[in-house]
C-alpha cells in the first residue's frame, strides 16, 4: 500500500520550550489514523505541522512524496465546530471552497454533502440557528466539498455531549467508508480512538514523541464490549500508566 | 413587552413635556419657552420652508463627510490591522490625533476651504474618520483565528480573502462602530454649521439668538436635532437586524 503522508524527524521548539521530538510516522493511504495523548501534548501542534499552519523547527513532512509548504486546498482542517463561518448558512458554508466551480456543479455539490451528513431542510440557516452536533457535521461537509485527499480532525468532537459524540463517530466512518478519504485524528480520548482507528499513535508528555503505535485489527462495526476492543483500550490506559479505576 | 411597557417610553417622554410646561408657567419672565411656543416655532420654520432646507442642508453636509470618511476609513483599518508594521508606524499618529476635538479644526478647515459646505463636510469627514480607522482596525484584530486559516485552507488568494473571510468577520463590529460615528458626525455637524457656513439646524439655532434672541426657535432647533439623531441612530440599528451579522452580537442566539 502505498504511504500517502510521511512524518521525517519532526521537532518544534517554541522559545525555549520544547514541543515535540523527532516524531517518525508514515500514513498510508485511505487510512484513519488516531493521534493520542493528554492535552497540551503538542498533537495539534503535529497537525498544525500537516497541515501547513506551522513550519517545525526542523524535519520535514511530506504528501505524496511533495514536501508541505503551506495550507493547500486538497487537505483539509476541520477544526472544532466553530470553524464553520457564522456570517454563512448552510449552502454558503458548503460552498465556500467551490468558488471556482461553475454555478451548476456547486449547487448539485452542495445537495450532494447537504444530504450527506443529514442537513436536508437546513439549506437556509444560519449555523447560529444549528445545534454543536450539526454544526460540526456542516464543517466536514464543508471540507468535503472540496474533494480533498486527507482530512484533519483536531479534537473536533471535543465540545459535544458525550451522546452527540458517538453520533458522530458513527458519522464520521459512515463517511469515511464512502469517501475513502485518507484522515489524521488527534484527540485526548482513549475510548474514541479505539472506536475510531485503524492505527493509533500514542503521544507522551511534553516534549510529545512516539510512545508507541497500536494496530487496532478490530472490523468495524465495533462492538464497545467485545473482549479484543477491551483488550486493545485497556493496553493503551496501561500504556499512558493510568489505572483503569476511577 | 407587556401591554402596559409598551407605553411607557411615550409615558416618559409626556412626563418630561408636561415638566417643561409645568416649570415655565410657574416661573414668569422667565427666557425659556415652553413647548407650546417650541411647537409654534417649528409651525413657523416649516411654513416658512426653512424647516425642509435646514434639515436637509445639515443632512447633505453629514452624508457626504461621513461617507468620505467610510470609504477611507474601512480600506485603511484593515490594511493597518492586517500588516503589524503598517500599524507600528502610523498607530502613534492615530493615537495622537483622537483626543483632538474635530472642532479644533474649525479654523484649519476655514483656512483651507473657506467658508461653506465643504468646510462643514470636511470637519465631519475628520470626526468620522479616526473612530471608524480603528474600529476597522481593532475588529481584524479580533477575527477568530480559525476562519482566517479556513480561509487560507481552501486556496482563497489575499484579495478573496479579504473579500470572503475578513470584511464578513469584521462587519458586526464594524457597525457599531459606524452607529457611534454617525452620532459623533452629527454632534459635530451642528457646531460646523454655527461658524462656518449660514443654513442648516445649527445655523438656525445662532441665527435665532442674534436675529432677536428667539429662544422658541432656538430649542426648536435642538429639538430637531435631537429627534433626528434618534432617527439617524435607529436606521444604523436596522443594519444590526441584518442575517449575514446577527451572530456577531450578544442577543444573536
Amino acid at each position: 500500500m502505498t504511504m500517502k503522508v510521511r512524518f521525517r524527524d519532526i521537532n518544534m521548539t517554541f522559545g525555549s520550550t520544547r514541543v515535540l521530538e523527532d516524531v517518525n510516522l508514515d500514513v498510508r493511504e485511505g487510512e484513519l489514523v488516531c493521534i493520542l495523548g493528554p492535552s497540551g501534548c503538542g498533537k495539534s501542534t503535529l497537525l498544525n505541522i500537516v497541515g501547513g499552519f506551522l513550519q517545525p523547527t526542523s524535519g520535514k513532512v511530506t504528501i505524496d512524496d511533495e514536501p508541505v509548504t503551506g495550507p493547500d486546498p486538497r487537505r483539509i482542517f476541520v477544526f472544532q465546530e466553530r470553524g464553520v463561518f457564522p456570517w454563512l448558512t448552510v449552502e454558503g458554508n458548503i460552498g465556500f471552497g467551490l468558488h471556482r466551480l461553475s454555478d451548476a456543479e456547486k449547487r448539485a455539490r452542495i445537495a450532494h454533502y447537504v444530504g450527506l451528513v443529514g442537513l436536508r431542510g437546513f439549506e437556509q440557516s444560519y449555523p447560529r440557528e444549528l445545534s454543536g452536533g450539526m454544526k460540526q457535521r456542516l464543517e466536514v461537509a464543508r471540507a468535503l466539498a472540496v474533494d480533498p485527499d486527507v482530512l484533519y480532525l483536531d479534537e473536533p468532537f471535543g465540545a459535544l455531549d458525550s451522546i452527540t459524540r458517538l453520533q458522530m463517530r458513527r458519522e464520521l466512518l459512515r463517511i469515511w467508508e464512502a469517501e475513502k478519504k485518507t484522515i489524521l485524528f488527534v484527540t485526548h480520548d482513549i475510548e474514541e480512538s479505539v472506536q475510531l482507528a485503524d492505527r493509533i499513535v500514542v503521544m507522551s508528555t511534553r516534549p510529545a514523541h512516539i510512545r508507541r503505535i497500536v494496530e487496532v485489527d478490530i472490523p468495524h462495526p465495533r462492538d464497545l464490549s467485545a473482549p479484543r476492543y477491551i483488550e486493545v483500550r485497556d493496553s493503551i490506559f496501561a500504556e499512558i500508566g493510568l489505572a483503569h479505576q476511577v | 413587552m407587556s401591554q402596559t411597557h409598551r407605553w411607557l417610553p411615550a409615558t416618559g417622554i409626556a412626563l418630561a413635556v408636561g415638566l417643561w410646561q409645568l416649570g415655565v408657567s410657574m416661573s414668569a419672565g422667565t427666557l425659556v419657552p415652553g413647548p407650546v411656543a417650541v411647537a409654534k416655532g417649528i409651525g413657523e420654520l416649516a411654513v416658512k420652508g426653512l424647516l425642509v432646507r435646514y434639515v436637509v442642508a445639515s443632512l447633505f453636509r453629514v452624508t457626504w463627510g461621513y461617507l468620505a470618511a467610510l470609504l477611507i476609513a474601512i480600506p485603511l483599518g484593515i490594511a493597518l490591522g492586517l500588516s503589524r508594521r503598517g500599524e507600528m508606524a502610523l498607530n502613534p499618529i492615530l493615537q495622537v490625533l483622537r483626543p483632538i476635538s474635530p472642532l479644533a479644526w474649525i479654523p484649519i478647515a476655514i483656512l483651507w476651504f473657506g467658508v461653506g459646505d465643504v468646510s462643514a463636510m470636511f470637519l465631519i469627514f475628520l470626526a468620522s474618520l479616526l473612530p471608524l480607522t480603528v474600529t476597522a482596525l481593532h475588529a481584524v484584530h479580533n477575527i477568530d483565528a480559525v476562519h482566517l486559516s479556513a480561509g487560507l485552507n481552501f486556496g482563497l488568494s489575499r484579495p478573496q480573502l479579504v473579500r470572503s473571510v475578513i470584511v464578513p468577520a469584521i462587519l458586526p463590529q464594524l457597525i457599531v462602530g459606524m452607529r457611534i460615528a454617525l452620532g459623533i458626525a452629527w454632534l459635530v455637524v451642528v457646531a460646523a454649521e454655527m461658524i462656518a457656513v449660514n443654513s442648516g439646524l445649527g445655523f438656525l439655532i445662532v441665527d435665532a439668538r442674534n436675529a432677536g434672541n428667539r429662544y422658541d426657535l432656538v430649542v426648536a432647533g435642538m429639538v430637531l436635532i435631537g429627534v433626528i439623531g434618534v432617527g439617524l441612530d435607529a436606521l444604523m440599528r436596522r443594519l444590526e437586524r441584518l442575517d449575514s451579522v446577527r451572530w456577531g452580537y450578544a442577543d444573536a442566539a
